[in-house]
């Protein structure tokens, strides 16, 4: 009836307007990287909502475990002091 | 299978020693109640998952079947205004119907898949889009009374406990918004027009208000699904109250529209505080589900049809695709 290979399934990521930087959007199937532009400028932009979209292959994408979620971000977890309201700072003292 | 989305194999717990399974049910458990939100590939009990794709399915297999309904007026719209309206709201349909079968695909059920059973008729679709769009009037009353009960439903979805269900359902409401407004202005311009104009908006609506009140779904004692989804937060009210709720929005509308909703029981009821309404009809909805509404067969025959007649376009794109990916490689390697 229809073709054998379902079309590759890319991300899409959207930027909504100069200044900001490109957000996900959202997924969707196309054949190829020019159509998956087409596709997601007709599913995610209907209503002005962007003045530039990146399409990127979804199996391209490397994302890392949440089995090792915690482990993974551990790291950053016991530096408070990379933090502004770590430090104390004598009442008076002003542009700290 | 990609990374960001359903590789079952590869998400969170896969090959884990028994036992563990108890664990990862706790720390679920935990997020749900937090109200935090489950991502594709967090640990999700197996029933959790098959009941999401279900609603999901559903939900994404009406937006495309609510497109037959309304596209059989575009030809026939009284204006060129009305007409791209129409036009722009039987897209926002099908865009509504993507963005829900690729949150499905986080599951790990792909789209091809969930076509093919709907198609088999494995799958069902909201029960409304089986009744006839007979006049023009009837546009209106889809977007005012159809619409509206779907965001009724949708709003609280918003807040669903999967996150790409969600994400999904933000988007749709924001757009459904518009369909609702076009609808109930459709409507008054009928209303405030001729008398056959007038006649003809309260006659869709006398037809369309019962099959509204349905889309809610069976009552609460006797929903099979209710209770647990309320469980996993995927749904935040239950039917009953969602119903009422929206009788008691439609009310004052109505009012507002000059038209009146067909039920003689419809009262305020100022101890509750809410409105009493009739009885609603649960043969007709048992019937129209299973598939003996006006236009199950219609509908179904139809989208079988378009299925299949576009078959050439996605070849053809899969075969345009190939040759360039041939050349550009061909190109590299010269």
């Amino acid at each position: 009836m229809s073709s054998s290979t379902e079309w590759p399934l890319w991300e899409v990521f959207v930027r909504s307007r100069r200044g900001l930087s490109h957000t996900h959007a959202g997924s969707l199937h196309a054949p190829d990287a020019e159509m998956a532009l087409r596709n997601a400028r007709d599913l995610y932009t209907r209503r002005s909502e962007g003045v530039s979209i990146w399409v990127v292959p979804s199996a391209q994408v490397t994302a890392s475990s949440p089995d090792e979620k915690d482990s993974f971000f551990e790291p950053a977890g016991d530096k408070p002091y990379r933090h502004p309201t770590f430090y104390e700072i004598p009442e008076g003292v002003k542009h700290l | 299978m990609t990374a960001v989305t359903a590789d079952q194999t590869a998400q969170a717990g896969a090959g884990r020693p028994e036992g563990a399974d108890e664990a990862l049910e706790a720390a679920f458990d935990r997020a749900v109640a937090a109200d935090e939100r489950i991502e594709p590939r967090d640990w999700m009990p197996d029933a959790y998952r098959a009941s999401l794709v279900r609603q999901m399915a559903q939900h994404a297999h009406s937006e495309i079947i609510g497109m037959q309904p309304e596209a059989n007026w575009i030809s026939r719209a009284p204006s060129l205004r009305r007409k791209a309206i129409l036009m722009a709201k039987v897209q926002d349909e099908a865009g509504h119907g993507l963005y829900l079968y690729s949150a499905a695909e986080t599951l790990g059920t792909g789209r091809e898949e969930l076509l093919d059973k709907l198609h088999a008729g494995r799958q069902r679709y909201s029960s409304i889009f089986n009744y006839p769009t007979l006049t023009w009037a009837d546009v209106g009353a889809i977007g005012w009374l159809v619409d509206g009960a779907a965001i009724t439903n949708q709003v609280p979805l918003c807040r669903c406990s999967y996150g790409p269900y969600a994400r999904a359902m933000v988007r749709i409401c924001k757009e459904e918004s518009f369909h609702q407004r076009q609808g109930y202005e459709l409507l008054l311009t009928l209303s405030r027009g001729t008398p056959a104009q007038h006649e003809m908006a309260q006659d869709a609506v006398n037809r369309w208000w019962w099959p509204s009140l349905m889309m809610f779904g069976p009552p609460d004692d006797a929903s099979a699904h209710s209770a647990q989804s309320m469980a996993w937060k995927i749904k935040r009210h239950s039917n009953d109250e969602l119903r009422q709720r929206f009788v008691d929005i439609c009310v004052p509308q109505a009012e507002a529209l000059g038209l009146t909703l067909p039920d003689p029981d419809l009262r305020w009821n100022e101890e509750r505080g809410q409105h009493d309404f009739g009885a609603i009809d649960w043969q007709e909805f048992q019937e129209v589900l299973k598939g003996n509404g006006p236009c199950n067969e219609q509908r179904l025959t139809q989208r079988r049809r378009a299925h299949e007649e576009g078959s050439w376009v996605r070849d053809a794109a899969v075969a345009y695709a190939e040759k360039h990916t041939a050349v550009r490689n061909g190109e590299a390697t010269a």
